[in-house]
C-alpha cells in the first residue's frame, strides 16, 4: 500500500503534493519535469479564453521571507493551450487552472480542458494583480456559487476553487463553493501587497500591487485551512509557503487533504521528492499509517 | 530584495554598446546574470561582464530597455536583482577556447580574465568588434571574424572555430552569442567529440526558477541555466527552433 497516497473526492493523488498554480506549469515540457520530480499533480498555468502577454517587467520582488509578484496571467489562450495539454496529460495528473471575467467564461474554459483531459479544474478566484479578474470575482459569495454552479453544469470532472486570503470571509466563500456543488476548496493565493523604492520615489511593480507567495504566508494560509476545516465538508487543498515536509503536515493536520507547493520550487527543483521522503520517515515515527490518518488531526 | 545601484563608470566598447560599473556586494561566478530595471520601462536579464570587487553589465542598444540603459551616465541609479544562474564551471578543463559572437563577448569577459584562454571574437564588421584590447591583457591568443571580412579572419566565428580546433588540441569549448551560432557551436563540438559549455538566452519574469517563462523543453534558462553543457544542450529540441513569447506561446525562430 502506498502511504503517501490521498484524495480529493474522487480524485486518487498517489503522493499528496501538487505544483501550484504558474509554477512551472506553463509549457508541457515543464509539466512533465515535475511530474517526474515528485509531484502528486501538476495545477497549469491560470489560462484564459485569449492570449496575454502579462504585466511589463518588473513583475517580481524577492524578500528573506518569500515573493512578491505582479506577472498578470500571461499565458498562451486555451486554444493554443492545447498543445502543452497533449503530452502532459499523458504523463500523470494535471489539474487546468482557469481565470475569467464571467460565470459562462469560466465554464467554456474548463469544457475545453476537460476536452483536454485534465483531471480536474482549478478555478482562480483570486488572483490578486489582474483587474477584473480573480479576488475582484472572487470575494463576493454570490458571484462565486453561480461560477461554480455554471461550471459543475457543464463539466464532469471535479470543480476545485482557489480562495483569496485578502477577505475577513473566507469561509462564507469556502461554502458558497460547497453549496453550489464544488469538489473541493484550495486555500490560499498570495496576500495583496506592495513594494516601493525609495530610490526611485515609485512602486517598484510595473502593477503597483502583487501578490505575497512564500514563507510569509504560510501560518495565514493554515489558518484558513483550519477555519475552512470547521466550516466546509468538501476536501481541501492546502497552499501557502510549504518548503518542507512540516510544513505540509501543518496543513494536512489543519485540514488539508492534499497540498501544493509554488514557490519553493524556485530554489530546489527537487523539493517535492525532499517532501515525500520526510513525510514518509514522520509517518513512520509518528506512526500515521497514511495520509488520510493525518488529516485534520490538529481539530479535537 | 531589489537593490538599486549607483553606477560609478561607463565605458563606450563600440558605436552602440556601453559598459556600466557599479557597486554591488554579492558574490558573482563567471557566466551569472542580474535583472536590471530600468524604472518606467522594463527589467532584463543582463550577463555580468565582471564579476569581482566592482561588477559591469555591458549594454548593446536594441531594445527600450537597452536604449535606456545606454543613455545612463556616471552618478545615474539602476535597479539590480540577482545574481541568478549556474555560470560556468572550468575547474576541469585544460585547454579552453572561450568563443564570443556580438556582445555575447562581454558575458564571456569574466571568464577570459579568470583562465586567459585562448579567445575568439566573432562580429559582423570592423565596427562592432567589442573588448579586444582588453582581452589581449589576460589571452595570448585573441582571433578575430567577421562576417564581410573588414577584419581578421573572413566568416563566421563557428567558421573560425572549428578551424583553430583542428590546429590546436581544446578539451572544452566555452561560447555566448546568437541562439544559430551556438546551435552550431553544439553541432560542431558534438562532430569533434568535444565538450562545450553554452549560455542561452530567454524572455525572462522572475529570474529565479518559479514562473517558467523562460523554459526550453522544461528547463529553465535562468535556473538550471543559462549555462548547458554538451549533454544537456542535446536534450533541448527547442534550441535554435522555437522561443517562447510573454504570453508563453510557442513562435517559431
Amino acid at each position: 500500500m502506498n502511504a503517501l497516497a490521498t484524495h480529493i473526492g474522487n480524485l486518487r493523488l498517489e503522493r499528496p503534493g501538487m505544483v501550484a498554480s504558474g509554477i512551472m506549469d506553463e509549457t508541457g515540457g515543464s509539466m512533465i519535469r515535475m511530474l517526474s520530480l515528485g509531484a502528486g499533480a501538476v495545477v497549469t498555468k491560470s489560462i484564459g479564453s485569449v492570449t496575454k502577454e502579462g504585466h511589463i517587467n518588473p513583475t517580481f520582488i524577492e524578500y528573506p521571507f518569500g515573493y512578491l509578484n505582479a506577472m498578470g496571467l500571461p499565458n498562451p489562450g486555451i486554444d493554443e493551450f492545447a498543445d502543452e495539454m497533449k503530452d502532459a496529460v499523458k504523463a500523470g495528473v494535471i489539474i487546468g487552472s482557469v481565470f475569467a471575467s464571467s460565470p459562462k467564461e469560466f465554464a467554456e474554459l474548463a469544457v475545453k480542458m476537460e476536452t483536454y483531459k485534465a483531471s480536474a479544474v482549478e478555478l482562480n478566484l483570486s488572483c490578486p494583480h489582474a483587474k477584473g479578474y480573480g479576488i475582484e470575482m472572487g470575494t463576493d459569495p454570490d458571484l462565486v456559487f453561480k461560477i461554480v454552479s455554471a461550471v459543475k453544469n457543464a463539466v464532469k470532472i471535479p470543480v476545485h476553487a482557489k480562495l483569496t486570503p485578502n477577505t475577513h470571509i473566507i469561509t462564507d466563500i469556502g461554502k458558497a463553493v460547497q453549496d453550489a456543488g464544488g469538489d473541493a476548496v484550495v486555500a490560499i493565493n498570495t496576500l495583496k501587497a506592495m513594494s516601493i523604492s525609495p530610490e526611485f520615489a515609485r512602486p517598484v511593480l510595473s502593477n503597483k500591487f502583487g501578490g505575497l507567495s512564500g514563507p510569509a504566508l504560510r501560518p495565514v494560509g493554515v489558518r484558513a485551512i483550519y477555519d475552512l476545516r470547521n466550516a466546509l465538508e468538501i476536501p481541501l487543498i492546502g497552499v501557502g509557503g510549504i518548503y518542507d515536509h512540516r510544513d505540509a503536515i501543518e496543513y494536512i493536520m489543519a485540514g488539508a487533504d492534499a497540498f501544493q507547493v509554488g514557490s519553493a520550487i524556485g530554489k530546489d527543483i527537487n523539493v517535492l521528492k525532499k517532501i515525500n521522503a520526510g513525510l514518509e520517515n514522520f509517518m513512520k515515527e509518528f506512526g500515521y499509517s497514511s495520509i488520510e490518518k493525518m488529516v485534520g488531526a490538529a481539530h479535537e | 530584495m531589489n537593490n538599486v545601484v549607483k553606477i560609478t563608470s561607463v565605458k563606450r566598447e563600440s558605436h552602440d554598446t556601453r559598459t556600466f560599473r557599479f557597486t554591488f556586494d554579492k558574490d558573482a561566478k563567471a557566466g551569472q546574470f542580474v535583472m536590471v530595471w530600468v524604472p518606467g520601462i522594463d527589467e532584463i536579464p543582463m550577463s555580468l561582464s565582471s564579476v569581482r570587487g566592482k561588477k559591469s553589465i555591458t549594454v548593446k542598444a536594441i531594445g527600450d530597455a537597452t536604449n535606456a540603459i545606454n543613455k545612463l551616465e556616471k552618478g545615474n541609479y539602476i535597479g539590480i536583482r540577482g545574481p541568478y544562474g549556474n555560470g560556468f564551471s572550468v575547474e576541469k578543463s585544460k585547454n579552453i577556447l572561450i568563443v564570443g559572437g556580438g556582445v555575447g563577448v562581454a558575458a564571456l569577459m569574466p571568464l577570459v580574465r579568470m583562465t586567459g584562454s585562448d579567445t575568439i571574437i566573432g562580429a559582423r564588421n570592423k565596427a562592432e568588434i567589442i573588448m579586444k584590447s582588453d582581452i589581449e591583457r589576460y589571452s595570448e591568443n585573441v582571433w578575430v571574424s567577421t562576417d564581410d571580412g573588414s577584419y581578421g579572419f573572413k566568416g563566421n566565428a563557428v567558421d573560425l572555430m572549428k578551424k583553430k580546433m583542428k590546429e590546436k588540441e581544446y578539451d572544452l569549448i566555452v561560447a555566448c552569442g546568437p541562439e544559430i551560432m551556438l546551435y552550431y557551436v553544439h553541432k560542431a563540438c558534438t562532430d569533434a567529440s568535444v565538450d562545450c559549455q553554452l549560455s542561452l538566452e530567454r524572455f525572462m519574469k522572475c529570474g529565479a526558477g518559479l514562473c517558467g517563462s523562460c523554459v526550453m523543453d522544461g528547463m529553465r534558462i535562468c535556473e538550471d541555466g543559462p549555462v548547458f553543457n554538451s549533454e544537456e544542450i542535446t536534450e533541448l529540441k527547442e534550441l535554435g527552433r522555437f522561443k517562447r513569447s510573454p504570453s508563453g506561446k510557442k513562435v517559431k525562430l
